[in-house]
């Protein structure tokens, strides 16, 4: 029997795991993106096993939501890198410092 | 205290607006040559019909709707009916940039209606998932928003860091989110609060999920250290994108922080407040001081809101009712100032002339003489100088902290703000003391220039008769 807290360790290196990825990587956007479903994935690990667990079922109705606003999110997300690949021919993070930030 | 009957009413202002912006998005395919003129007009129409109907709307009952997910009270009226009346003063400001700069499309305006339908829905969301749906929308109508302006080079790097670091805070306030969804069983935040005040939870868990949210918040606000995004947005994105970022969507983030952290977790509020506090001294302390070292006029707001989102966080450190009025008083007013500010920017620029820089307004005083004035009493009043309404504002958030026995914090924001109102000197001092380099020429359309300067005598007047605001704001916490 698998237990709950499993689930959240899991959930848990999922999500350390994709904001190290934003915050480490230095080459390419198209990995930033991944990362950012990789985030949203640890959290909807997180709400299904505890919605499992307490045998309630908003959770696992919260998890369809995320996963379509995540959809609208990687498409808004690409729209973006095009254009950005438009402008400056590269997609690598590093290249992104015309800001001071 | 669930409740089963679907009413309907208190949705209305959001349903008229997902009609319009449906109906506007239908247009904008349509009519080709005319299409973001009928835009403008259009969601000009929507967004004061969509005030009336709150304002309307007022005296009828009150509290939650939609299965406990959506609430109707006195901090959504006041807040939508703000968000809505100033989204028609920027969607004025922002079309007479757009249309001197060929941006003028109908697309803005889709965005910007589905933007405020977003606000609309966090004001109101009583729920996780109402608040994060209503958090997406806004937030992914502001990316597409920043990107609009293509052949940008800066804009696009904006939209992009912007998108990141959004996505980013969303996942955070996720994550928060699922771990109180577990520690509480509940993910309605009237049943949350509840189910904490009971007591038997898991505290160390619970405060674990807090931690998120309040992070989440944060990067939503811009506190430090969660602003990164801040400064490059605001300098990166067109002037009118900027202004729109600027304003309400501050508003609809307050009232995501008031709904999460008081109404739904407020039993938690001591560990909530030491986190509130780093952030608040933080953001003060470095938005002032990395205010002076800018040239940017847009990046220096950047900073400068920065301070002013510490300050709106001081209100609701204290934990008490004026304290929370203060923060909304704050909020408003902010959003008042910010408009004015930005609205003087765009009346300033013209095609092929931005005046981003500082140094753009050297000597303004002797060509408009009038717009300096403006100038003037916008950046006085968010100094904190008397009499004008930012003073107000500062005053009641300083107050509420003073009275929760916070003296070190009150008395080193003091001595910040004292610090940040060089900044905001250096621009009357450049406009009213440097030798004229700039032409100086107005040619913004004569409803602009009648909004810019009815704007900033609003906030003189404010400033003058801050009473009736502030009881409002104080009516919406007793």
């Amino acid at each position: 029997m698998i237990a709950l807290s499993d689930f959240l360790i899991l959930g848990a290196l999922l999500f350390s795991l994709s904001v190290l990825g934003i915050f480490i990587n230095r080459k390419n956007i198209i990995i930033l993106l991944m990362c950012i479903e990789l985030m949203l994935l640890a959290v909807n690990l997180n709400f299904i096993a505890f919605s499992h667990y307490s045998g309630d079922i908003a959770g696992q109705i919260f998890v369809f939501f995320i996963l379509t606003v995540a959809a609208a999110e990687a498409a808004i997300g690409l729209a973006i890198l095009v254009v950005l690949f438009r402008n400056l021919n590269t997609i690598n993070v590093s290249d992104l410092d015309r800001l001071k930030g | 205290m669930m409740s089963e009957v679907v009413n309907m009413s208190f949705a209305i202002p959001e349903l008229f607006l997902l009609t319009m912006a449906c109906i506007i998005l239908l247009v904008v395919a349509f009519f080709k040559q005319s299409g973001a003129k009928l835009a403008y007009i259009l969601s000009q129409i929507t967004m004061v019909t969509a005030a009336l109907l709150v304002y309307f709307a007022i005296a009828g009952d009150e509290g939650l709707a939609f299965s406990d997910s959506y609430i109707k009270d006195g901090l959504s009226n006041i807040l939508k009916i703000a968000i809505f009346l100033i989204n028609t003063a920027v969607l004025m400001y922002s079309t007479s940039y757009l249309k001197a700069r060929d941006l003028f499309k109908g697309e803005y305006y889709v965005l910007a209606v589905f933007a405020t339908l977003g606000m609309s829905v966090m004001v109101s969301a009583h729920h996780f998932l109402t608040l994060y749906l209503g958090l997406e929308l806004m937030s992914l109508c502001l990316y597409a928003m920043v990107a609009m302006h293509r052949d940008s080079k800066t804009a696009t790097e904006a939209a992009m860091k912007y998108f990141i670091l959004g996505a980013l805070a969303s996942g955070m306030l996720l994550y928060g989110m699922s771990i109180v969804y577990g520690a509480t069983g509940s993910l309605a935040l009237s049943t949350i609060a509840s189910a904490i005040q009971v007591g038997d939870l898991n505290n160390t868990v619970l405060s674990f999920g807090l931690v998120f949210i309040v992070i989440g918040v944060a990067f939503k606000l811009g506190a430090v250290p969660f602003h990164m995004w801040l400064p490059d947005v605001y300098e990166g994105a067109p002037t009118a994108m900027t202004l729109f970022i600027a304003t309400t969507p501050k508003l609809a983030a307050f009232a995501m922080m008031i709904r999460l952290l008081v109404e739904g977790l407020g039993e938690l509020q001591p560990y909530w407040q030491d986190m509130l506090i780093m952030l608040a001294v933080l953001s003060i302390t470095l938005g002032n001081v990395v205010a002076i070292a800018q040239t940017n006029l847009k990046r220096m707001l950047a900073y400068s809101t920065i301070s002013h989102v510490g300050f709106i966080l001081l209100g609701v450190i204290s934990g008490t009712g004026s304290g929370y009025a203060g923060s909304l008083f704050y909020a408003l007013t902010y959003t008042l100032m910010t408009l004015a500010a930005f609205g003087i920017i765009i009346l300033m620029s013209r095609r092929g002339f931005e005046a981003e820089e500082i140094d753009d307004y050297k000597g303004l005083s002797k060509k408009q003489p009038w717009y300096a004035l403006m100038t003037l009493i916008v950046m006085f009043s968010m100094a904190g100088i008397p009499p004008l309404v930012g003073f107000y504002a500062k005053l009641a958030v300083i107050k509420s902290i003073v009275d929760v026995g916070l003296l070190s914090v009150a008395v080193w924001v003091v001595l910040m703000s004292v610090i940040g109102a060089f900044y905001y000197l250096r621009v009357i001092k450049v406009m009213y003391f440097d030798s004229v380099t700039e032409e100086h020429e107005v040619d913004a359309p004569a409803d602009m220039q009648l909004m810019v300067s009815t704007n900033t005598i609003a906030i003189l007047a404010l400033g003058i008769f801050p009473g009736s605001l502030m009881a409002l704001c104080v009516s919406v916490f007793l």
